[in-house]
């Protein structure tokens, strides 16, 4: 312990050097001030904290090494043209695609990844992280890595099918609204403003109590209520496009609807499409979790993420932090995804086949 | 006599950010000198980035963002304003120097009175007070012409025209008795009849208040009304600078002559006229409640070109819309090769759609900036003549053969064309239909001069190769005086003079048409005050 605060600092000093040394201006001042921090650290809370510091510092150091190992291998691994394009991804990106990777390799692969079965009741109530189980266990004894692993598989596929179909019916309406425009865009919008004044989850509180408990039903509920987002910036944008004159330019070449939608308008609102899409998908999951939590999502003992901090939370009495393992996966997912959009975002709102000049 | 502003080598640079490569700076200004004397008024020409604009801000030590002054000294009365601090600075701008925009209109607070912003730098100034401030507004608009000038101050920027919110605004610059003012293209957004107004008016009051002026455009015909000197620059350099007589009467470099002799070559009329490909039969439209056009028809021979000609709001752009289908008429009917073309465009057939094609505008708007030259050009022909993959990409090189650019730029993106390229390639578009007629909506105007000349000779000789007809439309007299067969005249939604060229700008004249042709800057001395003779006289002889 008490060499490892001067070799901390020792460390940080030699970085700061050779960033003055490389003329890496950013790199240099956020170095000086991360040490002025620890500092200051150091001296109100003690030698301790800054072991905590060096700890999440290496977790984003980590981190930024996993997402620059796993791009080279892609850049690597990959055909020249998709290999130019993934070169163009920040660290953030490249850490987010990898973990939206691993994410998605073990939901696909739960039953051979698990160590133990779903609903298997293995051990203790809340047992602490050890040994045979790696995150410890739940509020009746089941493995919680386990659970983790298959509740990512009805989590992700749940809030990925919503929001999909969800972008499929808003895209479809709001941008035939925008391009036919007069009593269908009427008709379009009003029956989107209903559903919108509509408070979400007591609409979908109504409709998922009344109708059978089934997972598809769930999917097309929380799609229809996620949909008038959609809609709603859909139409805002193509409309906007819709009044341009190459769009005019297309119907007086006598072009059909199908043409100017897709090829005409599509390609110029995908940039703000794709970024309402990570944002939906994120809140696809916690929408899913809360209808879980609440008892309405998916039904036990199947695994959602949602319905695990549901049954886990009363531990937090007790400091058993069972029901943070799911609560942080969902965050890490949604945090990931958001990662990977922004990038696309800058990718495709660049001047290059972008708007204007 | 002492020099108001000397500016000395002034370099003025930017760094540019394209995407996917590093940054790198740029020199948009390099090395420009000049003087101005009190009361006297400096033209800068050019065109679009030659840097005119950004060395008219830099008289007020004015950057616009991402744009930094690098080297070189701006001496106002002696004194280096670039090397003023924060407060230097602040007491200079709107005290001693002051600014004219483009757009008025996007200058104004909308939900402000236009007087108590015509005096706000003059009382935040402390240079008068407020009832002294406003006295001087009343004056100043008396001075620009301003209708009503005791009670124009206390209308919002909505209630006035677009010409009386320019002399607005020039009122307010006058306000605070600057000793130079900047003006950045104060008359490019007005119509002609207005320009002419807003250009007198301007005149009248640098007179009057014996104020400096730095005077921005890229008309030289404007130019040479109102200034003592000029600076013609290009690519951020001069390239010839003296006095307004020597630049327009004796221009030594080729590029001024090329500005000079702008729209000089004239096309010969095309005798018949008779036998039309085209004719619009007494039409009348409307947008929703509100009629646009009245009794309008005109008619157009195969292989010419008929020039529509008005202020914005004359009815120009309505008639095009007619005659494509986009807003079905009223009363009246498009008659195309002898047959009555359906009314609506969904009514029309493809054969039908093919033979009337329309150039636009801004091409910025008209191409899809997602989509590359090749598609963009090889969709009509495609669409039309059902050619693909290597047949449509031969018939593609092809047209970018006939429009003068070469096979480098197929696969390129709007956004990596100039102006006058883009606008080729919606030449291009257009000609790859191989319309019997193409409608030309203002092509030219949103280029530069030199450019759109290229463009319409373009045009023309596309015209001499194929006997293409053209609906040309324009607010601009030379243009049509340089192209056109015959020229309906619009005002208000209404014809009010069609014909061939020769008889429409021959006198006897319309009220209306005397007053478009006499709005006309030509580039000569003196112009200014013989069209507003001339005004006067006949305004006194009715």
């Amino acid at each position: 312990m008490s060499a490892f605060v001067p070799v901390y600092f020792v460390v940080l000093a030699a970085g700061t050097g050779l960033a003055w040394y490389w003329r890496q201006q950013d790199g240099f001042i956020g170095l000086i001030a991360l040490i002025l921090f620890s500092a200051v650290l150091a001296l109100v809370w003690g030698q301790s904290s800054i072991v905590g510091l060096a700890i999440v510092l290496a977790a984003f150091a980590g981190a930024a090494a996993c997402g620059y190992l796993f791009r080279a291998l892609l850049v690597s691994s990959l055909p020249d043209n998709s290999a130019r394009f993934v070169k163009t991804a920040p660290l953030t990106a490249s850490f987010g695609m990898l973990m939206v990777l691993v994410i998605g390799l073990l939901a696909v692969f739960a039953g051979f990844v698990a160590p133990y079965g779903e609903r298997e009741i293995v051990g203790d109530v809340w047992e602490p992280t050890a040994g045979a189980f790696i995150l410890g266990t739940d509020n009746l004894g089941r493995d919680m890595l386990s659970r983790l692993i298959y509740g990512a598989q009805t989590t992700i596929a749940v809030a990925l099918a919503a929001s999909v179909l969800s972008f499929a019916i808003g895209m479809f309406l709001s941008f035939s609204a925008a391009v036919i425009g007069g009593w269908f865009d009427q008709i379009a919008s009003r029956i989107e403003d209903m559903l919108l004044a509509i408070p979400t989850l007591i609409f979908a509180l109504v409709v998922l109590a009344a109708l059978p408990q089934n997972i598809y039903i769930l999917i097309a509920v929380m799609a229809i209520i996620d949909q008038t987002r959609v809609f709603r910036l859909g139409r805002a944008v193509a409309i906007d496009i819709a009044v341009q004159d190459f769009v005019e330019a297309a119907r007086l070449r006598g072009e059909g609807w199908n043409w100017i939608i897709f090829r005409e308008i599509l390609p110029n609102v995908l940039t703000p499409l794709i970024a309402e899409f990570g944002l939906r998908f994120s809140f696809a999951v916690l929408f899913l979790s809360t209808l879980s939590f609440l008892g309405l999502g998916i039904q036990p003992p199947e695994a959602d993420w949602g319905g695990m901090v549901k049954d886990n939370k009363d531990g937090i009495i007790f400091l058993v932090p069972a029901a943070l393992y799911p609560g942080g996966a969902i965050a890490l997912l949604a945090v990931c995804v958001n990662m990977i959009v922004d990038w696309l975002l800058r990718r495709t709102a660049s001047l290059r086949g972008g708007r204007g000049a | 006599m002492s020099n108001l502003l000397e500016v000395r080598d002034l370099w003025i640079g930017a760094t540019v950010f394209p995407p996917g490569e590093d940054p790198f700076d740029i020199d948009i200004v390099k090395g420009v000198s000049f003087d101005l004397e009190k009361g006297k008024v400096i033209g800068l020409i050019g065109e679009s980035g030659a840097g005119k604009s950004t060395i008219g801000l830099a008289a007020l030590a004015y950057g616009r963002s991402g744009v930094r002054i690098t080297g070189g000294q701006a001496l106002l009365d002696g004194e280096n304003i670039l090397e003023l601090g924060r407060e230097g600075i602040r007491n200079m701008r709107g005290r001693r120097v002051t600014y004219v925009a483009q757009s008025a209109a996007a200058a104004f607070n909308p939900s402000h009175r236009l007087g108590d912003q015509v005096v706000e730098a003059a009382v935040r100034h402390g240079i008068m007070g407020r009832s002294e401030a406003m006295k001087r507004a009343r004056y100043l608009f008396g001075v620009l012409g301003l209708p009503d000038p005791d009670n124009f101050g206390s209308r919002f920027p909505h209630q006035v025209s677009g010409g009386q919110l320019q002399r607005a605004m020039t009122a307010m610059a006058l306000c605070p008795k600057p000793d130079l003012i900047v003006f950045d293209e104060p008359t490019t957004a007005l119509d002609v009849t207005t320009q002419l107004d807003v250009l007198a008016a301007i005149k009248h009051a640098i007179e009057e208040t014996g104020v400096g002026a730095i005077y921005i455009t890229h008309d030289l015909a404007v130019v040479a009304q109102i200034s003592d000197d000029i600076m013609v620059l290009r690519y951020g350099e001069t390239v010839e600078y003296g006095s307004v007589q020597q630049i327009i009467e004796e221009p030594r470099e080729e590029y001024t002559r090329a500005l000079l002799s702008i729209r000089s070559d004239i096309k010969p009329e095309a005798k018949d006229q008779d036998e039309a490909l085209l004719s619009l039969e007494n039409l009348d439209a409307a947008y929703g409640r509100i009629p646009v056009l009245f009794d309008v028809s005109m008619h157009v021979a195969k292989g010419q070109t008929l020039a529509v000609v008005g202020e914005s709001g004359s009815g120009k752009s309505t008639t095009a819309r007619v005659i494509t289908g986009l807003l079905p008429p009223t009363r009246g009917r498009v008659v195309f090769d002898g047959e009555a073309l359906p009314p609506a465009l969904a009514q029309r057939s493809k054969e039908q759609l093919r033979q009337i094609q329309m150039i636009y505008q801004m091409p910025d708007t008209a191409m899809n900036p997602r989509q590359t030259v090749e598609q963009i050009i090889g969709r009509p022909v495609g669409f039309y003549f059902g050619l693909r993959g290597k047949a449509r990409r031969k018939r593609v090189m092809e047209l970018l053969e006939q429009i003068e650019m070469g096979e480098g730029f197929i696969d390129r993106y709007p956004a990596e064309l100039s102006g006058g390229q883009k606008q080729r390639v919606c030449i291009a578009r257009a000609l790859a239909a191989e319309p019997r007629m193409v409608i030309c909506d203002e092509p030219t105007s949103a280029l530069d001069p030199l450019v759109a000349e290229g463009v319409l000779k373009l045009l023309m000789d596309l015209q001499k190769d194929t006997g293409v007809t053209y609906v040309f439309i324009t607010h601009d007299i030379a243009t049509v005086r340089a192209i056109a067969d015959s020229i309906a005249v619009m005002y208000q939604g209404k014809v009010v003079r069609f014909g061939p060229k020769s008889k429409v700008l021959s006198p006897p004249f319309d009220d209306y048409t005397d007053l478009l042709l006499k709005s006309v800057p030509e580039m000569e001395l003196g112009w200014l005050e013989r069209a507003l003779e001339e005004r006067k006289m006949v305004s006194a002889g009715h």
